[in-house]
């Protein structure tokens, strides 16, 4: 446990030391201030608008936009760098089990993750003080929409830890990721706007969008079939890279 | 301390080492010796259970680094080709980190890492970021690291390449003070860095070890001819006529020299030093002498030797 823990600080310091750590809270903040305009805006315009994690979460695509940008460059660097660099060597020359190293490296990208996200919380508290109207902030919501960060960033950063296994090019590695968000994205939506149909495939393919999921958890509803789908997903792609790393230990 | 049996690694469409096998006792600073691409780095990443050979077995203080890789890797301080490290880290941070890693505990790793820190010489620059130091200190950054946790067996893989002089001196008493304590084998292509550290050296070229043997040994098993080389003042044909009659003195070749002096270098019929001789020789003709030497071949020489010949072979 303790040479987890060493590994986790270790992702993390390498984060925060390095540029494109930064470039991440960037993204996140510049893109968190359209929404916060495209908040605005709705607000003003609509007599009853809207809870504001529901205009934020679900309707708008600021969200994703976030996601899909920041996730494969918070993970890109997990192995790609450390192999291009020739640290993976010293890494694996080392008493430490596979497991320990994919699970850290995914805990490191989460964390980062999650703090890149913080500023957004201030976002949400200073609208909830400017408009005095709690019903549209709820706590509930609340709740929700970080659940909600932390299970689809989950699935989204554990494709680019698998992605960045593969190679040892960062730029590789996001692209990959990217792409897969993006697929993932695309197909979520097509199905999500589909889902009225109701044979059974078409309720399949509901169950597995992640965009609902999403509207979901930002009204504040948090489904367990959501939380299952999104842990299976994130625990399949850490499987996955560790048997990446195995093979490429042992072949 | 190390066993490697029939080693044998392949990659796709070429073989990089074929079918090896050594020994190294425990305590033995051994010279791992080689052209680029003959295979010394690959053997380290199998030594150290970096990645699997293809066949032939590899144990480590009896440990086998395919079925007991963890134990392995507890035994062995590695530093891998170009010495790697997280340039953003401070000296003292990193070694820490290393020494976690590599199993101690929180007192245990804090205690090491003093140590080393000491011994490798790191103390002025321990708070440094590692990215902003010389390669001398780099370098010892990961001599440190590779012992930090007390191995047994330390393997460095090139750890003088790059270094200017002054660095390359202090690196080299470094490692030579490691192999009190250690069994090391490092490699390297720089042949005065092998005669300088190590007590044996194993040659290898295209994946084969061409010669294992003690560095001194080497040396006078390709010095057999044993030629005398000699400066004398005299005429080439004047040396001729003294020399003509000695049954020991097979040939004699002669070239002109600066001022009057000729060089001569005498082939001896069976070995024998033949320094004695020419210059009793000399004596007796009353000529001036200002050289008598026997020239020693060095490794640089017995390496050019083997791997040329090997080239020839395969032609």
């Amino acid at each position: 446990m303790g040479v987890f823990f060493t590994l986790v600080r270790r992702e993390l310091g390498a984060a925060f030391n390095s540029l494109t750590g930064y470039v991440v809270v960037a993204i996140t903040l510049l893109l968190a201030g359209f929404g916060l305009m495209d908040i605005l805006q709705r607000l003003n315009a609509d007599r009853t608008p809207s809870p504001i994690p529901e205009i934020f979460f679900a309707d708008g695509i600021v969200f994703w936009l976030i996601l899909i940008l920041t996730t494969p460059v918070i993970t890109m660097r997990t192995f790609a760098a450390e192999k291009a660099l020739g640290t993976y060597e010293a890494l694996m020359t080392t008493p430490v089990g596979e497991w320990q190293v994919v699970l850290a490296k995914f805990a490191g990208s989460l964390v980062f993750y999650l703090v890149s996200w913080a500023p957004l919380v201030g976002v949400l508290v200073v609208l909830r003080q400017v408009t005095r109207q709690p019903q549209l902030l709820d706590p509930w919501a609340m709740c929700g929409v970080l659940a909600g960060i932390t299970c689809i960033g989950s699935t989204f950063l554990s494709i680019g830890v698998f992605a960045s296994s593969l190679t040892r090019s960062q730029i590789i590695a996001a692209m990959t990721s990217l792409l897969i968000g993006i697929g993932l994205w695309t197909l979520s939506l097509r199905f999500s706007q589909t889902e009225t149909t109701g044979d059974r495939w078409g309720r399949l393919m509901d169950h597995l969008s992640v965009t609902h999921h999403m509207q979901d958890f930002a009204r504040g509803v948090i489904d367990g079939r959501a939380l299952v789908f999104h842990l299976s997903v994130t625990v399949f792609f850490l499987f996955l890279t560790q048997r990446v790393i195995e093979m490429r230990r042992w072949k | 301390m190390i066993e490697v049996q029939d080693l044998t690694k392949r990659y796709p469409g070429r073989t990089a080492v074929d079918g090896i096998s050594f020994t190294v006792g425990r305590g033995e600073v051994v010279g791992f010796l080689g052209p680029n691409g003959a295979g010394k780095s690959t053997t380290m990443r199998i030594l150290s259970s970096f990645m699997p050979a293809t066949s032939g077995t590899v144990r480590i203080a009896g440990y086998d680094v395919f079925h007991q890789p963890d134990e392995v890797r507890r035994r062995i301080g590695y530093m891998p080709e170009n010495n790697p490290l997280h340039t953003d880290m401070r000296v003292r941070d990193y070694l820490k980190f290393r020494a976690r890693l590599k199993g101690l505990g929180i007192g245990r790793s804090r205690q090491r890492v003093d140590r080393v820190i000491e011994q490798c010489g790191l103390k002025d620059v321990e708070k440094r970021i590692i990215g902003h130091l010389s390669k001398g200190y780099r370098q010892r950054v990961g001599l440190a690291d590779a012992l930090v946790h007390e191995p047994d067996l330390i393997i460095l893989d090139e750890p003088t390449i790059g270094l200017d002089p002054h660095q390359l001196r202090s690196v080299r008493a470094l490692i030579k003070e490691l192999g009190r304590q250690h069994t090391v084998l490092l490699s390297t292509h720089i042949l005065t860095e092998v005669e300088m550290t190590c007590s044996r050296v194993l040659i290898l070229n295209q994946g084969r070890i061409l010669a294992a043997d003690r560095v001194e040994d080497l040396e006078s098993r390709f010095s057999q001819d044993g030629r005398v080389v000699a400066e004398i003042e005299a005429s080439p044909e004047a040396i001729r006529e003294a020399f003509r009659d000695l049954p020991e003195v097979a040939s004699i070749e002669i070239q002109a020299a600066a001022g009057d002096f000729q060089r001569v270098a005498f082939t001896p019929k069976s070995g024998e030093d033949l320094r004695p001789l020419v210059f009793e020789q000399v004596r007796q003709q009353e000529w001036n002498l200002r050289e008598l030497t026997r020239p020693r071949l060095s490794l640089e020489d017995i390496f050019i030797q083997l791997t040329q010949r090997k080239k020839g072979g395969d032609l």
